[in-house]
C-alpha cells in the first residue's frame, strides 16, 4: 500500500510526445482510471510506473522512493494486462505462483497465497488447467490472481475487461471493484470506457493527446466538467453542443443560436457578462433536456422537430433538430412522438454548460 | 371430355428423357463423386514419384548391401557378410565413432550459438534487416565453395589462422590444424558449426518472433531476470521449434559428406573419416559398392531413432 507521484512525466517516442507533463498524486489505497481516447498515452504512463517504459524527463515516485532507475521488479507492483499475458506452458496454478518463485517464497507460503487468491477468485478447481483450457473470463480472473498473490504496493490494469464480452465485462468490474474494497491496496487502472471509469474510479484522470485534461472524483467530471472534451467525454449519451452567441443587457443574457435561443440562467450570468457580443459553446446533457410543460420558464424552452426515436424501454433518446443543431434528448418512456413531429423541449436551467470558443475551456 | 393438363407431365417426361451423351458424363460424375477412387487417382502420381525417385534407390542400395557387387561385377546375395566385414574394420570403427562426436559437438555448437545469435537478432537495432540477411550467407554459398576457402585457411604453410595467433603472439609453434587427426576433426566441426548456426539462428528467431513480448513484461515483473525469463518463458515456449531444428541438424550433419570430402578427404590417415565420406571411399572410389552401401546404410537404425524420438515428442505436445 502506497501512494504514487507522478511528477512532470513526460514520454517521448522518436517522433511522438506520448505522454506530456503529466503530474498527478494517486493516495494511497486510492482506485484511480486513467482515461481517454485511444493514443491518448494512458497505456504509456502505466508502464512507465511498471517500469517497462524509460521516462524521457520527469519522475516517479512509490511510496517514499523515485523508482525511476529501478527495474520493474523491485518497483513491488503487479500488472494485468490486456490479453492476460499468461504463460501458456504453465499451469494456473503454476502461473500465479511463478512470482512468488522468482522472489523465493517458501514452498508453504506459495501455497497458501495461491489457495486464498483462488478462493477469492472463485477459480479453485482450475489450478491443475492450462491458460488454453480456459475461457476468457476464467483467465481474466487468473490473470488478476496473479497480481493479487504478491502482496504488491500498487496494481496496475491495462484495459484488462476489454477482450471479455459485454456482460461479463459488467460483472467483473463489479468483481474488481469488490476486490478492490476488500484489499485496500492503491490501483492505477487504464481503460478508454468512460462508463467503466466512471463506475471504478474514486477519481478519474481524463486524458487527451498526452495532456491531463481533468482529474475528478466521477461525479465531479459529470457536472463540472473542466473543459469542451471532458464534457463531451464523459456522460453518454453525450452533451450536446450548440454554437450561439451571448447577447443583451447585464441584467438579462440570452445565448442565441440558429434555430435556438435561451434566456442565460443567473447561475451562469456573471461569468458570461465579458462575453457579450461573442459566441461561445453552449453544452446540455441529454438528461437534462425535457419535453416542456406548464411550470417551464419561457425562457429555458426552444422548438424542434423529431428527427430519431430511439426506445430504450427504461427511457426514450429523441433525436430532435432545432434549425441546424442536433441534439439528443432523453425522456420518460411514456412519451409518445413520431419522425417529423414538433416538440417543444425546455432544459434545466441549473445545469447549463458553456465553453469558451477558442480554449474550449468551461466559463 | 378434355384431357387432362399435360404440359406439366410431358414436360416432366421429356426432361426425364436421355439425352444422348448424358449417360456418359453421369458415369464420370459418379467416378469424380467417389472419394476414394477418386483420392487414389489423385494420389498416383505422387506415389509414381516417390517410388521411382525414394523406393528404388533405396531398395536398390539395401539389396547392393546384401551383395558382393562391385564395379564391373554383378554381384551375388551374400546375407550380412558386408555388414559384419564392416564391424570388424578398424577404419569403419573410427568413422562410426567420428561421425556421432562430429554430429554431437556440431549440433551442440550451432544450437548455442544460433540460439544466441536468434536472441540477438530478436532486439531492436538500427540495421536489423540488413544483419539478419547477412546472416544467411554461410548457409546460401556453396558448401564446397566455402569449405575451400576454411581448408585455406587451415593450409598447412599458408595458414592464415596460424599467422595470426603467431603475430599475436598466442602460439609460439604452428598449429597442425589438418594434418593431425585430433584437430582435423575439430576443424570439421568448427566448419560445419560455422556453415550450420544461420539456419539455427534463422529459424530460432521465427520462433521467438512467435513469444508474445508481453509475457517477457509479465515475467520482468513477476521478479525473473535475463536469465530466468529464457529460461522458464523463452526456452519451453521455443522447444518444438528447437527440437524440429536439431533433429533436421542431426540428420544432416550425420549424413554429412561434401564438407569432410573437400576439408581433409578423410585424411590424414583416414582419421577423419565420417560413415558417409567412408563409404564413398569403399563404395565408389575402391569400387566395393557392396561393402559400401553396407556401410551406409549403418546410419539407418540411428537416424530412424532421432526420427521416432521427435515424433513422438512432437505428439505429446499437441496431446498434451
Ligand atoms: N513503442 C512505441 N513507439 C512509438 N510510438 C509509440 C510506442 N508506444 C506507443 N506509441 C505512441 O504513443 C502514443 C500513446 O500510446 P498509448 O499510451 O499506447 O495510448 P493509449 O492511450 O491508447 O494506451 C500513441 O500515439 C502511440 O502511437
Ligand atoms: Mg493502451
Amino acid at each position: 500500500m502506497a501512494q504514487v507521484l507522478l511528477k512532470d512525466l513526460n514520454k517521448k517516442y522518436d517522433e511522438v510526445h506520448a505522454v506530456k507533463d503529466v503530474n498527478l498524486h494517486i493516495r494511497d489505497k486510492e482506485f484511480i482510471v486513467l482515461v481517454g481516447p485511444s493514443g491518448c498515452g494512458k497505456s504509456t504512463t502505466l508502464r512507465m510506473v511498471a517500469g517497462l517504459e524509460e521516462i524521457t524527463a520527469g519522475e516517479i515516485a512509490i511510496g517514499d522512493r523515485v523508482v525511476n532507475d529501478l527495474p520493474p521488479k523491485d518497483r513491488d507492483i503487479a500488472m494485468v494486462f490486456q490479453n492476460y499475458a499468461l504463460y501458456p506452458h504453465m499451469t494456473v496454478y503454476d502461473n500465479m505462483a511463478f512470482g512468488l518463485k522468482m522472489r523465493k517464497f517458501p514452498k508453504a507460503e506459495i501455497q497458501k497465497r495461491v489457495q486464498d487468491a483462488a478462493e477469492i477468485l472463485g477459480i479453485q478447481d482450475l489450478l491443475k488447467r492450462k491458460p488454453r483450457q480456459l475461457s476468457g473470463g476464467q483467465r481474466q480472473r487468473v490473470a488478476v490472481g496473479r497480481a493479487i498473490v504478491r502482496h504488491p504496493q500498487v496494481f496496475l490494469f491495462d484495459e484488462p475487461l476489454s477482450n471479455l464480452d459485454a456482460k461479463l465485462r459488467v460483472q467483473m468490474r463489479v468483481e474488481l471493484k469488490r476486490l478492490h474494497d476488500r484489499l485496500e491496496t492503491t490501483a492505477i487502472y487504464v481503460t478508454h470506457d468512460q462508463v467503466e471509469a466512471m463506475t471504478l474510479g474514486d477519481r478519474v484522470v481524463v486524458m487527451k493527446d498526452g495532456w491531463i485534461q481533468q482529474v475528478g472524483e466521477p461525479l465531479e467530471l459529470y457536472t463540472k466538467p473542466s473543459n469542451r472534451f471532458v464534457a463531451g467525454f464523459i456522460g453518454s449519451p453525450a452533451m450536446n453542443f450548440v454554437d450561439v452567441g451571448i447577447q443583451g443587457s447585464d441584467s438579462s443574457l440570452t445565448a442565441q443560436g440558429t434555430g435556438i435561443r435561451l434566456a442565460i440562467p443567473p447561475v451562469n450570468a456573471s461569468q458570461l457578462g465579458p462575453y457579450k457580443g461573442q459566441r461561445v459553446t453552449l453544452g446540455i446533457r441529454p438528461e437534462d433536456l425535457h419535453i416542456a410543460a406548464g411550470g417551464d420558464q419561457a425562457g429555458y424552452v426552444f422548438d424542434a422537430v423529431v428527427d430519431v426515436v430511439e426506445p430504450l424501454g427504461s427511457e426514450i433518446l429523441l433525436d430532435v433538430k432545432a434549425g441546424p443543431n442536433s441534439l439528443v434528448a432523453r425522456v420518460e418512456p411514456t412519451v409518445r412522438l413520431k419522425v417529423h413531429d414538433g416538440v417543444r423541449l425546455a432544459v434545466n436551467p441549473d445545469r447549463l454548460h458553456f465553453f469558451d470558443m477558442t480554449s474550449e475551456k468551461a466559463i | 371430355m378434355k384431357k387432362p393438363i399435360a404440359g406439366g407431365t410431358n414436360g416432366a417426361v421429356v426432361v426425364a428423357l436421355p439425352h444422348p451423351g448424358t449417360r456418359r458424363a453421369r458415369g464420370l460424375t459418379r467416378f469424380l463423386e467417389s472419394e476414394r477412387l477418386l483420392a487414389s487417382l489423385l494420389l498416383a502420381p505422387t506415389v509414381v514419384l516417390l517410388g521411382t525417385f525414394i523406393a528404388y534407390p533405396f531398395v536398390s542400395g539395401v539389396w547392393l548391401s546384401l551383395s558382393d557387387t562391385s564395379v564391373g561385377n554383378v554381384g551375388h546375395f551374400v546375407g550380412l557378410k558386408n555388414f559384419a566385414k564392416a564391424w570388424d574394420d578398424s577404419i569403419f570403427q573410427q568413422a562410426f565413432r567420428n561421425t556421432f562426436f562430429y554430429t554431437f559437438w556440431a549440433t551442440i555448437f550451432k544450437l548455442a550459438l544460433g540460439m544466441w545469435l536468434a536472441l540477438l537478432l530478436n532486439r531492436s537495432f538500427r540495421g536489423k534487416r540488413l544483419v539478419r540477411a547477412s546472416m544467411l550467407l554461410p548457409f546460401i554459398i556453396p558448401t564446397v565453395l566455402s569449405t575451400f576457402a576454411w581448408r585455406w585457411m587451415f593450409d598447412p604453410t599458408f595458414s592464415v589462422l596460424n599467422w595470426l595467433l603467431f603475430r599475436t603472439g598466442f602460439i609460439v609453434n604452428k598449429i597442425p590444424f589438418l594434418s593431425d587427426g585430433v584437430y582435423g576433426m575439430w576443424c570439421a566441426i568448427v566448419v560445419n558449426t560455422w556453415r550450420g548456426m544461420p539456419f539455427f539462428a534463422i529459424t530460432l528467431l521465427a520462433g521467438l518472433q512467435t513469444i508474445n513480448p508481453d509475457l517477457h513484461e509479465a515475467a520482468s515483473l513477476d521478479g525473473a531476470n535475463g536469465w530466468q525469463r529464457f529460461w522458464h518463458v523463452t526456452w519451453p515456449l521455443l522447444k518444438p521449434v528447437t527440437l524440429v531444428v536439431v533433429v533436421f541438424s542431426i540428420i544432416q550433419t550425420f549424413s554429412d559428406f561434401q564438407l569432410i570430402y573437400v576439408l581433409t578427404g578423410g585424411g590424414p590417415a583416414n582419421a577423419t573419416h565420417l560413415l558417409a565420406t567412408y563409404a564413398y571411399q569403399v563404395g565408389v572410389a575402391t569400387g566395393l559398392l557392396g561393402e559400401g552401401a553396407a556401410i551406409s546404410l549403418f546410419m539407418l537404425p540411428v537416424l530412424f531413432v532421432v526420427v521416432w524420438v521427435q515424433l513422438r515428442y512432437l505428439r505429446r505436445l499437441e496431446g498434451a
